[in-house]
């Protein structure tokens, strides 16, 4: 190994000796000028020039061995200092800690007319659907640990409170190592049918859900029960599933099932068209086994319930960069077929054979980085029922419930969103606007960029 | 009907596995697509989930490449958090053991070389910062190496039987890495000390190789857009200490850049950041040629 210090040494003696030889050469030349010819001089000029020369690309050389020995010396403390930056962030990372986040959604709302009472006529009601209150509310708010429990399973936690109340969203384990695909999740977490039923409802495009599935699954279904996926190994995405339910969410009720009230399939395919869009679309059924559903005027439901979904949703964004421009279009269908006993308040029971459907079709587009605008249209319809439903809540009363919403949305950074939204709502009897001004705010965590 | 199944995925496999590649790679990032590629030629069969146009922090889950991590052997992305809004739920979705951490299959990038800039104070007021350190290696031609070394010796760990061809590949590629280093070396030292502008502090190892002044960056904190009150400010400084260029990458709007260079007379210029963004630098090496050459045509005097 060369060390710089040899460096300088010949540094040294090459002045020194250039010094030494070139002090002879010189007096010789000058004290025999005269007796000697132009050539001869020329010649020795010549050879003068040469010793230069060699002497210089010497040094050249020599400059150049130690420029490089002084990169190997700087390659050397640089792989010194990856090791020391690697160990220091072994020490500093606190590995056992989960990841922690926390959403904040809270809204001030302003509803008209005032006395404003949400119902959906002909369809049975789930709890806490509709836009709300109005004035200022804490929506639901997050929070969320989560972390490989280790090279096996993964695990969530998600807790929700709203105004005045915290529940547990989900709760799950979820296995990171099974071989050809496979994947089983089990706790309590949400479906993966449909698109927007998987996703909490803060990375939403708007302030609620739409009427399809506020209507037909109380906004999204979780539940405690276990699901078993498979990644085919194909070019083109396409992922199946099936979960299991104990059946304690609307549509289904109660957990008198032996703890297998609820099952869905589910099939999702997608792609890249090419570098600036991309598209899922997917299908799922879920099987609810009611046992008395109840709703707020006393009305009960047993039976089968069998809801089926078709979604899509196409994303844009220029080069894949969505940074500046992007657009998306989402779509769903929902069909439901209920049959069973159906109770009216009076306890009058009647066999029950229902048909409903649903839809929603929404467009966001940014416009200019951090600003989006979105349009969304969603529709009920409850098939027309036997007289002995009249005037019950699966009247339908000659409607067909409807909601227009068009929000306008500045996110600061990815962390951070405030909403304006304006909602006509025709879903009953009476036709109301609602406008929302809602904040999401994400900290912790980082979130993920789910499509 | 089952047969039915059997034949559709028999189909579904033969154009699942169309290549004899021995290693399916997933890649964060088109720099190390290419570097997969000097290093694995044939035997390799290589995918980007990024383009050179395309932000690597903002990239979503898409179906598409859920599918391309269900099928690799083995991952290279740059770590160092700046693939974490969108890896980490990619390896969770696809299911795939051998890229799980720990395995054979996960390759962080930056694990291999020496890590700048990390935040002594970690809090989002300062933007979407990186606790780990600034990810943006790839922008210092001298990082390259290393990740090559440990490339090639984890391709030999995951496929032992071409060990031979991967280790001549690594050589031969050394041996041009380092000439193209001696070449770069020279070329660059009239961008030696040069007082800059950044959009995105994603240069700082650029700057550590030129050994620039960072003098300002556009975006305020990083992951928020340039505001026009910040591109004021800045404008103010840059008349009392003028820098020499104003650099932003491909993937970024040139508009903030090319308004304060008409304000102030800098040069600004767009660099192609990583492989892919832009025409000429089509690998490696053509990715620093292109960026030199630009940051000395905007530069001579």
């Amino acid at each position: 190994m060369r060390h710089p210090q040899g460096g300088k040494h010949l540094w040294l003696w090459l002045i020194i000796s250039s010094g030494l030889c070139l002090n002879p050469i010189l007096s010789q030349a000058a004290t025999q000028a005269k007796g000697h010819s132009i050539a001869q001089l020329k010649q020795e000029l010549n050879q003068l020039k040469q010793a230069y020369q060699d002497k210089i690309s010497a040094l050249e050389e020599r400059l150049e061995q130690l420029e490089e020995s002084a990169d190997e010396a700087e390659e050397r403390t640089d792989n010194l200092a990856v090791e020391v930056s690697q160990q220091s962030n072994q020490q500093a990372a606190n590995t056992f800690n989960p990841g922690i986040g926390v959403i904040l959604n809270g809204r001030f709302q302003a509803i008209s007319p005032n006395n404003f009472d949400f119902n959906v006529p002909g369809f049975f009601p789930a709890d806490e659907i509709g836009p709300g209150s109005s004035g200022l509310s804490l929506g639901e708010s997050e929070l969320n640990l989560s972390a490989n429990v280790d090279d096996k399973f993964y695990a969530s936690t998600t807790l929700s409170f709203g105004d005045g109340a915290a529940n547990v969203e989900e709760a799950y384990l979820q296995t990171i190592a099974l071989p050809k695909g496979l994947q089983v999740k089990f706790g309590r977490f949400f479906s993966s049918i449909g698109y927007l039923a998987s996703r909490h409802t803060h990375t939403d495009d708007f302030a609620e859900r739409p009427l399809a599935y506020e209507a037909f699954l109380g906004g999204q279904y979780g539940d405690a029960g276990v699901q078993v996926s498979w990644l085919a190994p194909t070019d083109i995405y396409w992922e199946s599933g099936t979960e299991f339910y104990q059946g304690d969410s609307f549509p289904a009720a109660g957990s008198g099932h032996n703890g297998s009230g609820v099952y869905t399939l589910y099939s999702h395919i997608g792609d890249d068209i090419n570098a600036n869009q991309s598209w899922r679309f997917g299908l799922s059924h879920l099987n609810a086994r009611v046992v008395d559903r109840t709703a707020i005027d006393g009305s009960l439901f047993s039976g089968d319930s069998d809801l089926t979904i078709a979604d899509f949703i196409w994303k844009w964004a220029p080069d894949g960069n969505p940074f500046i421009h992007n657009a998306k279009i989402q779509a769903e269908y929902l069909s439901r077929k209920e049959k069973g006993l159906f109770t009216d308040p009076t306890g009058l029971a009647s066999p029950l054979n229902s048909q409903q459907s649903g839809y929603y079709v929404q467009g966001i587009y940014q416009f200019m980085p951090q600003w989006r605008v979105g349009l969304r249209y969603s529709r009920l319809k409850a098939d027309d029922l036997l007289a002995v439903f009249d005037n019950s809540l699966l009247d339908n009363q000659g409607l067909t419930p409807k909601r227009t919403s068009f929000m306008l949305d500045w996110s600061n950074s990815e962390f951070s969103r405030l909403r304006l939204q304006y909602s006509r709502d025709q879903a009953g009897l009476t036709d109301a606007d609602i406008w929302t001004l809602q904040y999401i705010a994400a900290f912790g965590a980082h979130g993920a960029h789910s499509f | 009907m089952n047969s039915i199944i059997k034949s559709i995925l028999f189909v579904l496999a033969l154009i699942a596995f169309p290549a004899i590649a021995s290693i399916n790679l997933f890649t964060c990032e088109p720099e190390w697509k290419s570097l997969a590629d000097e290093i694995g030629g044939d035997q390799i069969h290589s995918f980007s989930a990024t383009s050179g146009l395309q932000d690597p922090h903002h990239i979503q889950a898409r179906p598409s490449l859920i599918a391309q991590v269900r099928k690799a052997d083995m991952f290279i992305c740059t770590g160092a958090d700046l693939e974490i809004g969108w890896l980490p739920l990619l390896l969770r979705r696809a299911g795939n053991s051998q890229l799980q951490k720990g395995q054979k299959g996960y390759f962080m990038a930056t694990r291999y070389v020496r890590i700048l800039g990390k935040p002594k104070m970690i809090d989002r007021s300062q933007g979407d910062v990186h606790a780990a350190g600034n990810p943006h290696i790839q922008t210092n031609p001298k990082n390259i190496l290393p990740v090559a070394k440990a490339l090639a010796k984890r391709f030999i760990e995951i496929d032992p039987q071409n060990a031979s061809l991967y280790q001549s590949r690594l050589d031969d590629f050394a041996i041009r890495w380092k000439a193209a280093l001696k070449r770069w070396k020279k070329m660059t030292r009239p961008l030696k000390h040069l007082p800059i502008v950044v959009h995105h502090a994603s240069w700082i190892y650029l700057e550590d190789y030129l050994k620039m002044q960072q003098l300002a960056t556009l975006e305020d904190k990083p992951g928020i857009p340039p505001t026009s009150g910040h591109l004021v400010s800045i404008l103010k400084h840059m008349k009392v200490r003028p820098a020499k260029v104003i650099i932003h990458a491909a993937y970024q709007s040139g508009k903030p850049a090319q308004w304060l260079a008409d304000k102030t007379q800098i040069p600004a210029v767009k660099l192609p950041f990583t492989v892919g963004g832009t025409e000429a630098a089509k690998d490696l090496f053509g990715l620093y040629d292109d960026t030199f050459k630009r940051l000395l045509e905007t530069v001579k005097p």
